[in-house]
């Protein structure tokens, strides 16, 4: 509303007439306004069109599998009884396990570059940072195959059993692949996510921020820790939850070291199955209706959790900001 | 510039109009991946035998093709297992399946200590699959490789992830090898495994075996042979261990061919025989029966006609076995079928 009141401001005094449409059209803002709000609303019709699509198609499974298909275990296409739970199950443990080792990754690496690094290298850096932002996932997948699950087999799995076997995660047969697996390249794939935008976020903090906060007597990282990020707090968590929307989606990468076995166990050595991943594996050789149907309402379920998860990420977001911190 | 952008218009407007005066005919076909390398070297060589029939073949998988082929987007599909009745009965109009190569697929294995070819009887495949035996050292196992010195680890079982023509025919083997199989798990493009890991196509499955120590997994005979993965030899309905080759997969067919139905729609999984490789399969292009295009028609049974002929040279070069006579002279017969 304060824009259209300044520039009335602004366009009054050459016209000095009424405003008619034509004129506002003639100042560019009403163009502006309606070509802005046309491409606006596309973001919002294609979102609706790809809900309605889902929703339509995957109608016999809805109605044959009912609120079933969130909790059943089962995915049998020869005999028609299709179920999503290990589906959502490992869609989250890998995206939960990858946010586990990116974000102190990331964040401690952006505050490095932000803060600490000098200016030419930290600009370096970022340059390569966005280079591995743009790596295909396929090329991460075969990262996975041929360096991690040798590794996660040989040397990280063995490592763990030994000092952190007694916890129920890491017990059980260690095969390479798994949601431990998955989890570790999915994080290397969105750890450059976190780095980038957090960096950019920090390099915008006021300096009188730092300044003020040293002339108090902080140390430098005081300073960092205790001010400058938590003024950046809004920043970072958005660059996670762009993390995170990559690593619900991803399906290359996944597919080629998570195992592909649908099932629920706790350990993070076994292999599991994500929504992404079933979709692109089973998808092109689907012949029953019913199971084309079925695979299409888990991309339905995919849509949902990333809008759950999306809704709840905002929330934390507006109870951290009314906690104070960011204005202190 | 602007007068470069209008004759450029002009030159795309004049090519895209001669290409249209010289008659070309372009038929669209969609489905298996498992002969794709076969069929886009028939549909170039065709094509330059005969520069007015162009196919266009997307290798989008069976249950794609079969799907576009119900709709009508394309001329005729393909696929690795043949359709249901279920499927047939959906469908708006007739639809013939044409077999057109053989493939098979092996069993392929990472036994530490172990370096020779191993034997599989049937029980012991559909038992590894089920999870009901789980050591190398089985009995069943053991029992068919006398003097192999087998280990007492626990196996680690690989299939397919992606849905597949590859693991249709496996499964359609361990139906007829195992009453269980067939009750609990049955067959399909992909199923409900009872153990093991998934690898992403060929190469994720031989991959994950070569990486895996006490691993076993199946691929296709075609994979194998080209990137000479070693495999294991399967018992077939006579009793006998034979080492997967192209003549084996041919001679299954040849057993099978005495019972083929006239639509062509038949398992030759565990075929008679004592030469019979017993995890081979047909694979079919499906094609309507009745073609209203008069032009359409003549060049898909003119494609058909030199496919069983000219066409089933090339198999081998490419690691396919080639049909038996038997089947391609009722082949051929059954071309008239098409109006």
């Amino acid at each position: 509303m304060s824009t259209t009141a300044t520039t009335i401001e602004h366009a009054a005094p050459p016209h000095a007439g009424p405003r008619t449409f034509i004129r506002r059209l003639a100042d560019g803002d009403a163009v502006a306004h309606i070509v802005t709000l046309i491409f606006a609303a596309t973001i919002l019709l294609i979102t609706s069109l790809l809900v309605y699509e889902l929703w339509i198609n995957s109608h016999l499974s809805r109605a044959k599998f009912g609120f079933g298909f969130f909790v059943t275990r089962v995915w049998d296409p020869v005999f028609d009884n299709f179920g999503a739970a290990p589906f959502i199950y490992g869609t989250l443990v890998t995206a939960v396990v990858s946010l586990v080792i990116a974000i102190p990754l990331g964040l401690a690496a952006a505050i490095f570059l932000a803060e600490l690094a000098p200016r030419r290298l930290s600009d370096g850096i970022a340059f390569l940072i966005d280079l591995l932002a743009a790596v295909p996932s396929v090329i991460y997948g075969l990262l996975g195959i041929f360096i991690v699950v040798p590794l996660m087999r040989t040397a990280i799995g063995p490592a763990l059993k030994s000092t952190l076997g007694f916890l129920p995660i890491f017990k059980g047969p260690n095969y390479g692949v798994g949601f431990l697996t998955a989890g570790i390249v999915l994080s290397i794939m969105i750890v450059p996510f976190i780095i980038s935008v957090s960096r950019e976020v920090l390099l915008t903090v006021p300096r009188e921020q730092r300044e003020a906060a040293l002339a108090m007597g902080a140390t430098r990282w005081e300073a960092t820790w205790q001010v400058v990020v938590p003024w950046a707090r809004t920043g970072i968590m958005g660059s996670i939850f762009l993390a995170l929307a990559r690593a619900l989606g991803e399906t290359m990468a996944v597919t080629m070291v998570i195992g592909n076995d649908p099932k629920i166990v706790t350990s993070l050595f076994a292999p599991g199955y994500t929504i992404a991943a079933v979709i692109a594996n089973e998808f092109t050789e689907a012949t029953g209706d019913l199971y084309l149907s079925a695979l299409i309402e888990l991309g339905l379920v995919l849509f949902l959790m990333t809008f759950i998860l999306n809704g709840l990420a905002r929330l934390l977001m507006i109870a951290t900001e009314r906690g104070g911190g960011r204005h202190a | 510039m602007r007068k470069t952008a209008i004759s450029l218009l002009l030159l795309m407007l004049v090519a895209a109009t001669s290409v249209a005066v010289s008659g070309n005919m372009l038929l669209n076909a969609a489905g298996a991946t498992f002969p794709y390398p076969i069929y886009s070297k028939w549909f170039d060589v065709y094509h330059s035998q005969h520069p007015d029939i162009e196919i266009n073949y997307q290798s989008i998988g069976s249950g794609g093709g079969i799907r576009q082929l119900l709709a009508g987007t394309v001329d005729f599909g393909a696929s690795d297992g043949p359709m249901s009745d279920e499927q047939l009965a959906q469908a708006k109009f007739k639809i013939l399946h044409f077999p057109t190569v053989l493939g098979a697929v092996v069993p392929t294995y990472n036994i530490p200590g172990v370096s020779g070819t191993l034997n599989f009887t049937q029980k012991a495949l559909s038992g590894i699959y089920l999870g009901t035996i789980t050591k190398w050292s089985d009995s069943e196992i053991a029992k068919a490789n006398p003097g192999v010195k087998l280990p007492n680890d626990d196996i680690v079982v690989v299939h397919r992830s992606d849905g597949s023509g590859t693991s249709y025919i496996f499964t359609d083997f361990l139906s007829k090898a195992s009453d269980d199989w067939k009750n609990k798990v049955g067959k399909g493009t992909s199923v409900n495994w009872p153990v093991g890991l998934g690898g992403k196509g060929n190469e994720g499955v031989s991959g994950l075996v070569k990486q895996t120590p006490d691993s076993i997994g199946y691929i296709e005979l075609i994979y194998a042979v080209q990137n000479k993965i070693p495999y294991g030899k399967v018992q077939n309905a006579a009793g006998k261990f034979i080492l997967a080759d192209l003549a084996g997969v041919t001679a299954a067919a040849a057993g099978a061919a005495k019972q083929m139905p006239d639509d062509f729609r038949v398992s030759i999984t565990n075929a008679p025989g004592p030469t019979a490789y017993p995890i081979s399969s047909f694979t079919w292009l499906l094609i309507p029966a009745r073609i209203s295009d008069a032009a359409k028609r003549d060049a898909i049974k003119g494609f058909l006609s030199w496919m069983l002929v000219e066409g089933q040279t090339y198999n081998e070069g490419l690691s396919y076995a080639k049909l038996p006579k038997t089947v391609v002279d009722k082949e051929k017969k059954a071309i008239a079928l098409i109006q």
